[in-house]
């Protein structure tokens, strides 16, 4: 009893809130992959790389025009181009040859690693938030917390309403949802199902650019981050089940709690964690959460 | 017979190999093609025998090179000091286990799901050493592994090594090449093929999967260990996704369909690495790789060892065209 009652429960408060904005961060990333994979069963191995030009592009941006917002949203828009770019240049040879086009994308993540090595070196770069979330707001049992924190959370939130409502309250989702379901179906209803790959391709890798300026923001950019994220989104949809949108919420959200818990409670373990939430849910549905039996 | 021929031809080169190099081509080359190659052939056994391309081959290795590194080369308390010969036991284990419960945790799915379940086990493995200082030592690892020395040779000399790591790369490469060949190999290739229906004939498709992940795991635990004594050293860095990927290149820039195929890519890709710095700066070398790789994916899936098959056949096809009138009474009954 003496140990419960010992609890430091502001460290829980931060920590939790923590893993919130953590598990913000990996939805937006992850949800963009799921998108992905979902309709074109490409397992898009340079998504961390989008995730890490996309933070690039958004420090630049940022730092030569003065606004964070006009950086967001030049990195949507370069990394969305450059994911149509990949879908268009090389995946779209190789449509239906999944080993094929994640070994290609992993060519391709290499490359980009290392061009983007050269371009921007090892150091770290920090995206300055504007003045307006630089701020500190108060909050039960945790004290305060960043408020920029706080806006990354909404942020996954719109983002997640926005992408269920495209999905399923709009005619390009429902040319989506068709497309998962039946692709030669579509096509023979005279849909351009190629133009529509190309879409949902930019979507998802746009989707990646933006969560790499908010990621450089609150937490930072650096080579290697790219791995990081590729990573997450892997387990997170392998926790959530491929190609559900829903699903990725609900891994963003287990994957990043086992994360921050592990770190902060148990620091030279906090990796296990993770990976045996990822084996018990593979042991128990080898399909994801909320994922469809192959 | 012409494949007899040539395999007695390379035998013969590797034997002789070294009095027609210098040092840098026989360690940083040769034992280093031998090394990594070994990992490389763990990765096209499962892939070209199961069916599995997984990407946890180097994390299976550096479980060996670590487990090594642990019970020979104690660093800053960490570790415990045992005979070689008991530590390197232990390791091969270890590596098999590893190999197993890899092969565990990834056998009910394939394809695409195998490659990401087993990058995401890489990186855990990463991640782990990298955070854990009681049994990796974390970011620094281990320095100063030094292989044994057995009745006054020293396996650490650079031409000893060398045969050492030939002779155990050739124990492999047959091995491999024998196991294929015995039910069990027969088996893998039928689930390989149609898991139904050898499931169907009694088979037991699960236990059939992971043993040949355990299999893969002690030949990469082979290659692992060979790493780790060229190296000297064994950190977080050996198993980081980087060396992960790199098995998974050298693999299909030879050719992921035979065993030779991993040699063959293992020897490509430390050439370029070594002498990336002739073409382009050095600090690129994973530009050029990766294009190569890109290259390799998009214009010949079966790598270098596939093309070279199809332009052999297609010169020998040519050559039969000329001769078949000749041939044409003695085809009968072949």
């Amino acid at each position: 009893m003496e140990g419960l009652l010992d609890i430091n429960w502001r460290l829980f408060a931060i920590v939790t809130l923590n893993g919130l904005t953590l598990a913000s961060l990996y939805f937006i990333v992850a949800s963009g992959f799921s998108l992905i994979f979902g309709l074109m069963r490409v397992v898009n191995m340079a998504h961390g790389s989008l995730y890490l030009l996309g933070a690039y592009v958004g420090f630049e941006v940022s730092e030569t025009s003065g606004s964070w917002l006009l950086g967001i949203l030049a990195a949507g828009v370069v990394v969305a181009a450059a994911g149509a770019a990949l879908q268009v240049s090389i995946l779209s040879w190789m449509q239906g040859q999944d080993l094929r086009q994640a070994l290609a994308t992993i060519g391709v993540s290499i490359v980009a690693a290392d061009l983007m090595l050269a371009q921007w070196g090892g150091s770290a770069y920090q995206i300055s938030l504007p003045d307006a979330v630089s701020t500190f707001v108060p909050v039960p049992v945790a004290g305060r917390f960043a408020m920029a924190r706080l806006m990354l959370i909404v942020l996954a939130l719109i983002i997640g309403v926005g992408l269920w409502l495209m999905l399923n309250r709009t005619r390009i989702g429902m040319l989506i949802r068709a497309g998962v379901d039946d692709r030669r179906m579509l096509e023979a209803l005279g849909v351009n199902v190629p133009l529509v790959f190309v879409g949902v391709f930019a979507i998802g890798a746009g989707l990646a650019g933006v969560a790499g300026v908010v990621g450089g923001s609150v937490l930072s950019v650096s080579p290697g981050e790219d791995a990081r994220y590729l990573l997450s989104s892997l387990i997170v949809v392998i926790v959530g089940g491929m190609g559900s949108i829903p699903g990725a919420a609900i891994g963003a959200l287990l994957v990043a709690m086992a994360e921050t818990y592990g770190l902060a409670y148990t620091p030279t373990y906090g990796i296990v964690y993770t990976f045996a939430l990822m084996v018990a849910v593979l042991a128990v549905r080898p399909q994801g959460l909320l994922g469809r039996a192959a | 017979m012409t494949r007899k021929i040539l395999t007695a031809i390379v035998v013969l080169g590797l034997l002789a190999y070294p009095f027609l190099v210098n040092s840098f081509w026989l360690v940083q080359i040769g034992g280093r093609t031998m090394g990594f190659g070994t990992v490389v052939l763990s990765l096209v056994f499962l892939t070209a025998y199961t069916g599995m391309l997984s990407l946890a081959q180097m994390t299976v290795a550096g479980v060996a090179g670590y487990a090594v590194a642990y019970f020979t080369a104690p660093t800053g308390g960490v570790g415990m000091l045992l005979p070689w010969p008991v530590a390197l036991i232990l390791a091969m284990g270890l590596a098999t286990l590893a190999g197993l419960l890899i092969g565990l945790v990834s056998v009910r799915t394939q394809g695409i799901y195998t490659l990401m379940i087993t990058l995401a086990v890489a990186m855990a493995f990463y991640y782990l050493t990298l955070q854990n200082y009681d049994l990796f030592n974390g970011f620094t690892g281990f320095n100063n592994v030094e292989p044994p020395v057995i009745l006054g040779l020293d396996l650490g000399a650079p031409l000893p090594f060398y045969y050492l790591s030939a002779a155990l790369a050739a124990l492999c490469y047959f091995g491999v090449r024998h196991v294929v060949r015995t039910p069990f190999g027969l088996a893998l290739q039928g689930v390989r093929d149609e898991p139904q229906r050898v499931r169907a004939l009694g088979y037991n498709v699960a236990l059939l999967r992971i043993l040949a992940f355990g299999l893969a795991g002690a030949i990469a635990g082979v290659g692992g260990i060979l790493n780790l004594w060229l190296n000297a050293s064994i950190s977080p860095g050996s198993v980081a996704l980087n060396p992960v990927i790199d098995v998974l290149m050298a693999g299909v820039l030879g050719g992921i369909g035979h065993p030779i195929g991993a040699y063959v890519g293992a020897f490509v890709f430390t050439v370029v690495d070594n002498f990336a710095i002739d073409f382009i700066a050095r600090e690129r070398f994973n530009t050029l790789i990766g294009l190569i790789f890109l290259a390799i994916v998009l214009f010949s899936p079966d790598g270098l060892t596939g093309l070279a098959r199809r332009l052999w056949r297609r010169t020998t096809a040519e050559e039969k065209e000329g001769r078949e009138s000749v041939r044409h009474g003695n085809e009968v009954g072949k």
